[in-house]
């Protein structure tokens, strides 16, 4: 398995919208080698015939009948919203050519 | 077993009685609700603040939780069918892992990115808790949504160990176990991801209950991990976990993952206790090397008393447990970058602009997630996000649901030769503060032991086991049994907790410090 | 914003060959959200459609939607799919301000149907098969609202407003396998095939199928080669494509726009296209920063759903028919020829004549008043014709008055106006208008006579058995009458002055 290098970490933090300063990403790259490095005999371990196991506990179809339960009122949805107007959540500009 | 209901109502001896023994108090009419609350929130108000105070409780539900109290004690007094069908546990009051949400009071995660936010709904848990009329005292510290060990990564400061204050009280529940190992609550609630309920119990010499998967509705506990959460029961003893686990367990519509069928009746397997005849599987891969020297004592005193009581002792191997730590790694990391994607200053909590143009929603999201995340937070979505991304989902995310099947494959076979499995909890006693705060891979080897469970979704109970002889520090045992199995626990921890507390001469907490004995200020100039 | 260059379209024919495919988003009618119990209902005041679930809130968990698993199984048979034994949920990961948890719950490896096909008529009656990949399950985004800058545009936006009561809809996300050899038509079939889509998941009650209110919604790739090579070319995805004259449209352009960059020699760039309805052209959407990887892995926060066969068969046999057997079966029992019934089909009435035949009135008298009249009203008024406003039972009620006797048809018509304009129905327009058929022989034999008087010439053609020049008699008598008689009465009464056989 490659390394994992400064470069890495800068594309990892970009696709999970974490700001990094150059010396964050190098301290991160620095402590992310080792911890990679310590898990990786997790890949060798299972065979291809092993089957993948993502819940502990094996269930099927649980759901929900399609029956109206509560809502919010606009401003309890907004209760927690850094900004907002006209009972909408307010966000900065999506694309950057204002 | 300790006495069922000892002498006195002296607020003294109020915090120091279990759960089940205020319950008994309060059937009897020999306590008020209020008057158990008020001293709860009194110890609160003496240890918990100041520079060398606990620091367990993040928010304090003083007022509120003293008007459950008085319903509680109205409804008693005016008898009749209402009082008849009060819970067991009503009016004993419980403290909540500050990861789960709670109308009217603030939830923070234990990070800067939710301070001040207070959730519109309460968590499923939270709701059984008001069904069954228990007064929340508050909000306990953590780490930093769960993330840590030691509770040093919360960012409202550090938990202190009530044994000694300059150690950590394990994590990341330190919170809610300080606050029952420091008498400030008799209950409390945490969640267990890999081991943040039980570990902390061990080094603070307190009762926790990590439960099968799906036992307890997760329904507002801020995910970490979906698939390895569990939240469970924090309290001084094995019944009163039993007790609890009773009142927040049980199937959940709102939990797609919350098992369907009705939960044993666990209270009466911890009333019931009994060891003769069971076989207890020692895991060959969870004591010896590594674990220091005071722990495999007690480890080995507790199988002593276990064989004389009847028990059969046996020796399992789980030969892949070698790779759960790397799996968790990969896991927990994995689903956590993706469940704290939604903390990005658009609907709740903390908003930071940029400090240079251009002023986007995308810039505006990045600098309030690095405003707002913990250092420990950012290096486990990082690590999360890469285990996830192209071209290495199969090498890591792949590789670890596979070690998980194998992890299952070990505990399927070691309970076909032991009816429970037991090991020590953690493999030290509690650190010192700041020792391990720069070497995160030291923290993370701190839940070995505890890991293979979550991993594998079977419950484990962690309970004291004694004082390390090298540093005179609690020590925890821990209990593990198929899923679905909780009842096994309680049935062997029962029988565990009142050998060695006949042992002891009385409860393990009877020998911690005693916190209102030491002034705040000669131990201030003793660091 | 620059204009791209275009081929013509014959050009881009001549030179190169269209593949498409498409991924049509339809929305789900259910009562509640796909994984939380909030009302899925369109156009509320915003943000009150939604619960914690929706808004992502910190500690919430999916439940399912039963109905919406049903619906997905029904799409999926309809769309000659194979029902998947077992299939899981997963999570597309991408921040976007209007997916609050900032990832999409979807499905990845394993959608629910898989494997099917549609067949899809074009309006000359060619049948094009077009293959689907996949049809799987999702949730909807939230609404944006781009404020400031150009109307609403995202482009030069100052901020934006987010309305989540769109979030957490079930969708069903249809997938086809490229589609080759489709040629020129490629426009047509693209029309075709997401029409055939929208009927069919409105007929199956599971979609208010409305694209004007996105409950269908199509991105349109298109890619081109030239002829002979089998390697697909580059393709664009154009989004935001929402009607059906859009999606024909769009692919057109694209295919045009696609030629002249190849004739430049340019590489085409695999990219996101906008579609403008306004000026019938795609511009270049940006690329979402994350795009490149979703990171897509099984949603821990939800089980797998599995389809026993019995389940599947039990909601087989709830479908109703297929659009296309329906459309065999009618042709047949109304006895239309293939131009007739594809005709119908085309003006889009075919529900409005099978409601006026089961309301009484015959299959060719149904298809005259809807194709001779009403279509064309609806096209005056710009509506479709189901929605002029006319009654199944007032077409057999005209009909019936006309078959009496009691008014010809072109006072029917008229009344047909009276009944549009709200003057009531028809037998109170017939009433009030005072309109009558004259049918006392006497002042139409006089008005005959006048008429044949009046045209010898005719009379004589007819008489030497020309009878297809009656018309102009016929015409003279009407006119004499003012329309009042009943111009197959003048018909007959004609032929026997002249002592003609009809």
């Amino acid at each position: 398995m490659a390394a994992i290098n400064r470069d890495d970490v800068a594309h990892l933090a970009r696709l999970a919208h974490i700001e990094m300063s150059a010396e964050e990403l190098d301290r991160m790259a620095g402590e992310l080698a080792v911890i990679v490095d310590s898990v990786k005999s997790v890949s060798e371990a299972a065979g291809a015939d092993v089957p993948a196991t993502s819940h502990p506990i094996p269930l099927t179809n649980v759901f929900r009948d399609d029956v109206v339960g509560h809502t919010f009122t606009a401003e309890q949805s907004l209760s927690g919203a850094p900004d907002s107007l006209d009972n909408r959540f307010k966000v900065p500009a999506i694309l950057d050519e204002a | 077993m300790t006495e069922l209901n000892p002498a006195g109502t002296d607020a003294g001896t109020l915090i120091r009685l279990s759960a089940a023994q205020l319950a008994a108090k309060l059937a009897a009419g020999e306590v008020t609700s209020v008057e158990i609350t008020r001293a709860c929130l009194d110890r609160i108000a003496q240890v918990d603040g100041g520079e060398r105070g606990i620091n367990a409780f993040l928010h304090v539900n003083a007022e509120e939780a003293l008007a459950v109290a008085a319903e509680v004690d109205a409804i008693r007094a005016a008898g009749g069918p209402e009082a008849d069908a009060l819970h067991e546990l009503a009016g004993v009051p419980i403290a909540v892992k500050d990861l789960i949400v709670t109308v009217g009071q603030p939830t923070t995660a234990g990070s800067k990115i939710l301070e001040g936010w207070h959730s519109p709904y309460d968590a499923t848990v939270v709701a059984r808790l008001r069904a069954a009329k228990m007064p929340i005292l508050g909000k306990t510290n953590l780490d930093e949504f769960a993330m840590g060990s030691s509770t040093e990564h919360s960012a409202y400061g550090p938990t202190r160990n009530p044994w000694d204050l300059d150690r950590i009280p394990g994590g990341s529940g330190g919170g809610s176990a300080a606050a029952v190992a420091a008498f400030e609550a008799p209950l409390a609630l945490g969640t267990d991801t890999g081991g943040s309920i039980r570990q902390p119990g061990a080094v603070t010499g307190t009762v926790g209950v990590k439960p099968t998967y799906g036992s307890v509705s997760r329904y507002g506990a801020i995910a970490m991990a979906s698939s390895l959460d569990q939240i469970g029961p924090v309290t001084r003893t094995v019944l009163d976990s039993a007790l609890l686990h009773q009142v927040i367990g049980g199937h959940d519509p709102k939990d797609s993952t919350s098992l369907p069928e009705p939960l044993a009746d666990l209270v009466a397997a911890a009333r019931t206790g009994n060891v003769e005849g069971l076989r207890i599987g020692i895991i060959k891969e969870l004591h010896g090397e590594g674990y220091q020297a005071g722990v495999e004592n007690r480890f080995n005193e507790a199988l002593e008393l276990l064989k004389d009581a009847g028990a059969t002792i046996v020796e399992v191997s789980c030969p892949n447990f070698q790779y759960a730590l790397g799996a968790y790694y990969l896991i927990m990391p994995s689903e956590a970058s993706s469940n704290l994607a939604k903390f990005d200053g658009v609907r709740f909590g903390l908003r930071v602009l940029p400090t240079d143009p251009p002023l986007t929603i995308e810039r505006v999201m990045a600098a309030t997630r690095a405003a707002g995340f913990g250092d420990e937070v950012k290096r486990r979505i990082i690590l999360g996000t890469y285990a996830l991304s192209a071209g290495y989902y199969d090498a890591y995310y792949g590789s670890a649901q596979k070690v998980r099947t194998l992890v299952q494959r070990d505990f399927n076979a070691a309970f076909e030769q032991a009816d429970v499995l037991i090991s020590p909890t953690a493999p030290t006693t509690a650190f010192k503060l700041g020792e391990k705060l720069d070497d995160p891979l030291a923290m993370y080897l701190n839940d070995v032991a505890t890991i293979p469970a979550n991993l594998a979704g079977v419950p484990g109970l962690s309970l004291p086991g004694g004082l390390a002889d090298e540093d005179g520090l609690p020590v925890g045992i821990q209990l593990l049994a198929p899923a679905r199995e909780d009842a096994r626990l309680y049935r062997v921890g029962a029988v565990l907790e009142s050998l060695l507390e006949a042992k002891w001469g009385g409860p393990l907490l009877a020998q911690a410090p005693d916190l209102a004995g030491a002034p705040a200020l000669e131990a201030q100039e003793a660091k | 914003m620059s204009t791209d260059a275009t081929l013509s379209f014959e050009e881009a024919m001549e030179k190169y060959d269209p593949v498409l495919g498409f991924e049509v988003h339809v929305e789900l009618n259910t009562k509640t959200k796909m994984f939380s119990s909030a009302p899925n209902v369109f156009g509320d005041e915003p943000n009150t459609n939604v619960n914690e679930v929706d808004l992502g809130l910190p500690g919430v968990l999916p439940v399912v939607n039963r109905t919406a698993i049903e619906s997905s199984i029904k799409i999926g048979l309809a769309l000659n799919c194979s029902i998947a034994e077992s299939c899981t949920f997963a999570r597309k990961q991408y921040f976007y301000p209007d997916t609050p948890k900032n990832f999409q719950t979807s499905q990845y490896e394993d959608p629910i149907a898989y494997d099917g096909y549609l067949d899809i008529e074009l309006a000359d009656g060619t049948v094009f098969r077009v293959e689907i990949e996949r049809a799987h399950m999702e949730e909807d985004a939230g609404k944006l609202t781009h404020m400031g800058g150009a109307a609403g545009r995202i482009q030069g936006a100052d901020f934006s407003l987010v309305d989540y009561n769109r979030s957490g809809v079930p969708l069903v996300e249809i997938v086809t396998k490229p589609i080759e050899g489709a040629g020129s038509r490629a426009p047509e079939l693209a029309k075709a095939y997401v029409a055939a889509v929208r009927e069919i998941v409105k007929n199956l009650g599971v979609s208010d199928a409305r694209m004007e209110r996105g409950n269908v919604r199509c991105d349109a790739n298109v890619s081109l080669r030239p002829h002979g090579r089998e390697r697909f070319g580059i393709r664009s995805e154009t989004k935001n494509v929402n009607s059906l004259r859009a999606v024909e449209h769009a692919v057109r352009y694209e295919i045009q726009r696609h030629a002249a960059v190849l004739d430049n020699g340019n590489p085409v760039i695999q990219e996101t296209r906008h579609w403008h309805e306004d000026t019938r052209t795609t511009t270049s959407g940006r690329p979402k920063s994350d795009a490149d990887d979703y990171r897509y892995f099984p949603e821990p926060d939800l089980v797998p759903v599995v389809a026993s066969r019995e389940w599947v068969e039990e909601l087989r046999a709830t479908l109703p028919e297929p659009p296309a057997a329906r459309r065999k079966r009618l042709q047949a029992d109304w006895g239309y020829s293939e131009l007739e019934f594809r005709d119908v089909v085309n003006a889009g009435v075919l529900d409005e004549i099978e409601e006026t035949i089961a309301a009484g009135a015959s299959a060719s008298v149904a298809r005259k008043w809807w194709m001779g009249e009403i279509v064309g009203r609806a096209k005056n008024a710009d509506v479709d014709p189901g929605q002029l406003g006319v009654a199944p039972a007032t077409i057999v009620e005209l009909a019936k008055m006309v078959d009496d006797g009691k008014i010809n048809n072109k006072m029917a018509t008229a009344v047909l106006d009276g009944v549009l304009a709200g003057e009531g129905t028809p037998a109170e327009i017939v009433e009030a208008r005072g309109l009558a058929v004259v049918s006392d022989d006497g002042p139409l034999l006089e008005a005959i006579d006048a008429a044949l008087a009046a045209q010898p010439d005719v009379a004589e053609k007819i008489r030497g058995g020309k009878v297809q020049a009656i018309g102009a008699i016929v015409g003279g008598v009407m006119k004499a009458t003012r329309g009042q008689a009943d111009a197959g009465r003048v018909r007959e009464l004609i032929l026997a002055k002249l002592g003609v056989e009809g």
